[in-house]
């Protein structure tokens, strides 16, 4: 179960999930990066109350790359270590920016 | 000493396994950050024999069995569904899925990171796919 929550401010598109993201729930994470990314150019994503994530919901992100690649900003941040090892795992730090607070993830966007 | 779950085939049972896989860790006393890549790969495992070898039929089950000794823990997953031929499995690189904007292919590139043997066999109409960690 992940709850997910997105808001805006300024020009900045904040998603917030919590729980857990499987193979049954990445769904609801590839929603919400499926619209800000449609209409979005600078979004973080707020990982810390993320407990779990599996292959499904790296996937969401890593179905994004592209987007990122042509010009959209997207900043992870807050994950935990159990949750970073599983990034780490495939070198996606390598691919995806990720920060270890929200004031961090905000300025990697400038 | 063995420990052992069964679950139908539904997507909605992966937490149960995770739970499983996790109090059974707990009990071993394998490290909070170790323990949550070996119940990433079972879970990972567990949702592919689900998913893709019986198409969420919660008609079939999934029987886990999880066995350890002082050396190894080693975890049996067995099913009744489709079976998967791992020689034939070619992990995609990550350019590849990139560049597909592909959702799927990394769960078994994880698993095989994390885990020190994986084995897809069939026995009596069963496939078992059995993983070992070393500890």
């Amino acid at each position: 179960m992940v709850d997910i929550k997105t808001t805006k401010e300024n020009d900045i598109c904040k998603i917030v999930a919590v729980g857990e993201v499987d193979a049954s729930s990445s769904i609801e994470l590839d929603n919400a990066m499926k619209s800000a990314f449609e209409t979005e150019k600078k979004i973080i994503v707020d990982l810390s109350g993320l407990e779990y994530i599996s292959s499904a919901g790296l996937g969401v992100f890593v179905s994004h790359l592209e987007d990122i690649r042509s010009g959209i900003n997207l900043v992870l941040f807050g994950l935990s270590p159990s949750v970073l090892q599983v990034f780490e795992l495939l070198g996606l730090p390598q691919l995806i920016q990720i920060a270890s607070t929200e004031e961090e993830a905000l300025n990697k966007l400038n | 000493m063995t420990n052992r779950i069964t679950i139908s085939c539904s997507k909605d049972n992966l937490p149960k396994i995770r739970k499983f896989v996790g109090s059974v860790l707990n009990e071993n006393k394998v490290a909070e950050v170790e323990a949550h890549k070996i119940i990433l790969a079972v879970d990972e495992v567990c949702a592919n024999l689900i998913i893709h070898a019986n198409e969420c039929n919660p008609s079939h089950n999934l029987d886990l069995t999880i066995k350890n000794d002082s050396k190894n823990i080693v975890f049996k997953i067995k099913d009744k569904g489709m079976a998967f031929d791992f020689t034939k499995y070619k992990e995609p690189s990550m350019d590849e899925i990139v560049s597909t904007r592909r959702k799927g292919g990394l769960g078994l590139m994880l698993v095989r990171r994390i885990m020190d043997k994986i084995e897809f066999t069939t026995e009596k109409n069963y496939n078992i796919c059995t993983l070992i960690k070393k500890l």
